[in-house]
């Protein structure tokens, strides 16, 4: 882990209608760190993920990737304008997205929904993207799933599919976006322990959105607690989960621990 | 007589059977009809699709009022006015393609209803899933949304297909000859209308029923697996 | 003549229209409830018949129907010895109803299937018979579900009352083809035609959605 951040939210403005979700954010991710975001619903956590993904646009401020504006690119003039498809479509390459409900392609088998994005964006040959996803498939524990379609799969084996897929297109960043909270119960810890895997094991930058607080203690550098649109609070797991400084993180954390 | 083939009234049964090739030359006309103007219904009906969609709403808007009024308005005088009205402005057409144009233009107007819901059914999840793994525009429409909208398709355009096959003796009142026209003229001949009509009412039941069939066959062998449909 | 002299005569032809529409878009709805109904009765005739007239008419052509009982009829009738010769409003009303009632006892027949299992478990459990459970449980959760097809059907009825004008019922479109053999200023009369169908159809739409949003009232209490 370096110091140099590859995230970096510099005073974040996102509007829904009259509804203020990221007020002015500040926000920075170091390269190879683990974060996880904690916070009430609503708060903005999931935005923060869909506007790195360029899945929502933003109202104000700048944020950069890897030292690049993402929804801005540099003119000749050296002002920024906002980003052209071409501009989005190259930072994109940086990051990946594991989404809460999966969205696996329901008509291509699970070798396919691996493969189809490195064929066809990466440029791979079929074998390669093949091998590489059979490493991945693997990796996540399905090996031998490969030519099932996802409704046949239970709903972890799908997220872990949707990991691989994710993994496939060789991101810096992957971000999960509530990867567990469409699971039941029983099927969570397969998924998590894909991820705490990945977390030990990679220097991939993560950031994981997530309601299971005893995970996020597990594998993160960091957690940051969102509140109305801002960071509230910050800090180690260690810290922030047993001595929380802010009364609002003390309040969600009760509310959360005891349900 | 008519196309050659003569009646014999000497019994319902001998009349019917007399008749029955006279009937058979005018199905020909219907499924000529029909396939034309479903043809052109599809077509049509992707180009109005294409335009409501259209980011401009000076392109979209007028569509949309386009395709209300041909859906509001009856077939019968639509293929009158596309019957009497086109050669005023020197468009002649022989009667059997005005009839084909009409069914077509009529339909589009549902077709086009059939693509845009298929389309939308591909949810926003989809698209999003396809976004973050980085596909183009084209590819993502090409690859994920089409894929999955056609199932959805087929069997509302089939649907289609077999009401445009009922609406083609509307087309008898520019002097087609399809099956009730000519069931119609044998009738005025032999003074006997139950024979021929009922046959054409039998002929169209058969008609339906292996329409109907072929398109549920279509719809089992298209590709759908996995693909969550209503 | 100038086009506003068509007017008069459009204007009678179009009040034929509207009656025709009413009273087979009335007729057809008893039709589509009677075999809807019919159709998920356990009596194996009832549903027999609703089968075989739901089956026929949606498997021929209108035009064939409304044919077949003006022209076609009458010589059954001769044969048994009975007068079934019909005036036109009649044969028109009744093709018309026949092919609208036959659609619509689908839609009944869905809308009353798609009514959730639970309610007819609270109305076995509260001891309710078949037939209580049917019209006071079931068919007034159904009909909010039935009347946006039933008000496409409608509108799809208003368009079809113009075949009648082939067996010179003095429709709309009956009126127009008068005037265009008399005048043959077939542009502009057709052109009105075609607006005044959009016209009927547009306000036939909005009474369809009203009616709509009265009876979507009945079942507020379940959602």
């Amino acid at each position: 882990m370096t110091d140099e951040p590859i995230i970096k939210f510099d005073k974040v403005i996102k509007r829904f209608g009259d509804l203020t979700v990221l007020n002015e954010l500040d926000f920075e991710v170091k390269k190879g760190e683990k974060v996880s975001i904690i916070g009430p619903s609503g708060s903005g956590k999931s935005t923060v993920l869909r506007i790195l993904m360029t899945l929502e646009g933003i109202n104000g401020g700048v944020v950069t990737v890897n030292g690049e504006p993402l929804w801005h690119e540099k003119g000749p003039d050296g002002t920024l304008k906002p980003a052209s498809e071409a501009h989005l479509h190259k930072m994109r390459a940086q990051l990946g997205m594991v989404f809460q409900q999966f969205n696996l392609f329901p008509h291509m088998t699970v070798l396919r929904n691996i493969t189809e994005a490195p064929v066809k964006v990466l440029g791979l040959s079929k074998q390669e993207a093949r091998q590489r996803a059979e490493e991945l498939l693997e990796l996540v524990g399905l090996a031998d799933q490969a030519q099932k379609y996802p409704h046949q799969l239970s709903g972890g084996q799908q997220q872990r599919v949707g990991i691989a897929r994710a993994l496939a297109m060789r991101p810096n960043i992957l971000l999960f976006d509530e990867p567990t909270s469409a699971l039941d119960p029983e099927l969570v810890g397969e998924v998590l322990n894909v991820i705490g895997k990945l977390a030990h094991e990679h220097d991939l930058t993560m950031l994981l959105v997530t309601h299971e607080m005893r995970f996020a203690r597990e594998i993160s550098d960091r957690v940051c607690f969102f509140d109305q649109g801002r960071i509230r609070e910050e800090g180690a797991p260690e810290e922030l989960f047993t001595d929380p400084s802010e009364e609002r993180t003390r309040e969600f954390l009760q509310a959360v621990l005891d349900s | 007589m008519l196309f050659g083939y003569e009646w014999d009234l000497s019994s319902p049964l001998a009349f019917a059977l007399s008749i029955l090739p006279i009937l058979l030359t005018g199905m020909i006309v219907t499924i000529q009809a029909t396939v034309l103007g479903f043809f052109v219904a599809l077509v049509l009906g992707l180009i109005w699709a294409v335009l409501k969609s259209a980011p401009s709403r000076f392109i979209a808007w007028p569509a949309r009022v386009v395709t209300e009024f041909i859906r509001d308005t009856p077939l019968l005088v639509q293929l009158f006015f596309l019957y009497y009205v086109l050669p005023e402005f020197g468009i002649v057409l022989p009667a059997f393609l005005t009839g084909a144009l009409a069914l077509g233009i009529q339909y589009s107007a549902y077709t086009s209803e059939v693509y845009r819901a298929g389309i939308e059914a591909v949810g926003a999840d989809q698209r999003e899933a396809a976004r973050a793994l980085n596909f183009s525009g084209t590819h993502t429409f090409t690859h994920v949304v089409v894929p999955q909208a056609i199932p959805r398709i087929i069997p509302a355009m089939g649907n289609y297909l077999v009401s445009i096959m009922k609406d083609v003796p509307v087309l008898s009142v520019v002097t087609v000859l399809e099956m009730l026209n000519v069931a119609k003229i044998v009738g005025d001949r032999t003074f006997d209308y139950l024979v021929p009509l009922s046959m054409v009412g039998a002929l169209y039941l058969i008609m339906t029923l292996v329409a109907s069939a072929g398109v549920r066959l279509l719809d089992t062998w298209l590709p759908k697996q996995g693909i969550p449909l209503k | 003549m100038h086009w506003t002299e068509y007017l008069p005569p459009l204007m009678q032809g179009a009040w034929v229209t509207i009656q025709l529409t009413f009273y087979s878009t009335l007729l057809g709805g008893l039709l589509a409830f009677a075999a809807g109904i019919g159709k998920i009765s356990s009596n194996w005739a009832i549903k027999g018949v609703s089968v075989a007239y739901i089956e026929v008419f949606r498997g021929t052509s209108l035009l064939v129907q409304l044919f077949w009982l003006y022209f076609a009829l009458p010589i059954a009738g001769m044969a048994i010895g009975l007068d079934l010769r019909l005036p036109p409003v009649v044969a028109g009303v009744l093709a018309l109803s026949l092919n609208i009632g036959a659609y619509g006892a689908e839609v009944v027949r869905g809308a009353i299937q798609s009514v959730h299992k639970d309610q007819h478990e609270a109305a076995r459990a509260l001891n309710f018979t078949p037939r209580q459970t049917l019209w006071t449980i079931t068919i007034p959760q159904a009909i909010p579900e039935m009347m946006p097809s039933f008000g496409n059907l409608a509108v799809q009825n208003l368009k079809d009352t113009a075949l009648v004008s082939l067996i010179s019922l003095g429709d709309l479109t009956f009126r127009a083809e008068q005037i265009r053999n008399f005048t043959q200023d077939s542009t502009t009369i057709y052109s009105m035609l075609l607006v005044t169908y959009f016209g009927m159809a547009l306000v036939l739409t909005a009474i369809m959605r009203g009616l709509e949003a009265y009876v979507s009232r009945w079942r507020v209490a379940r959602s």
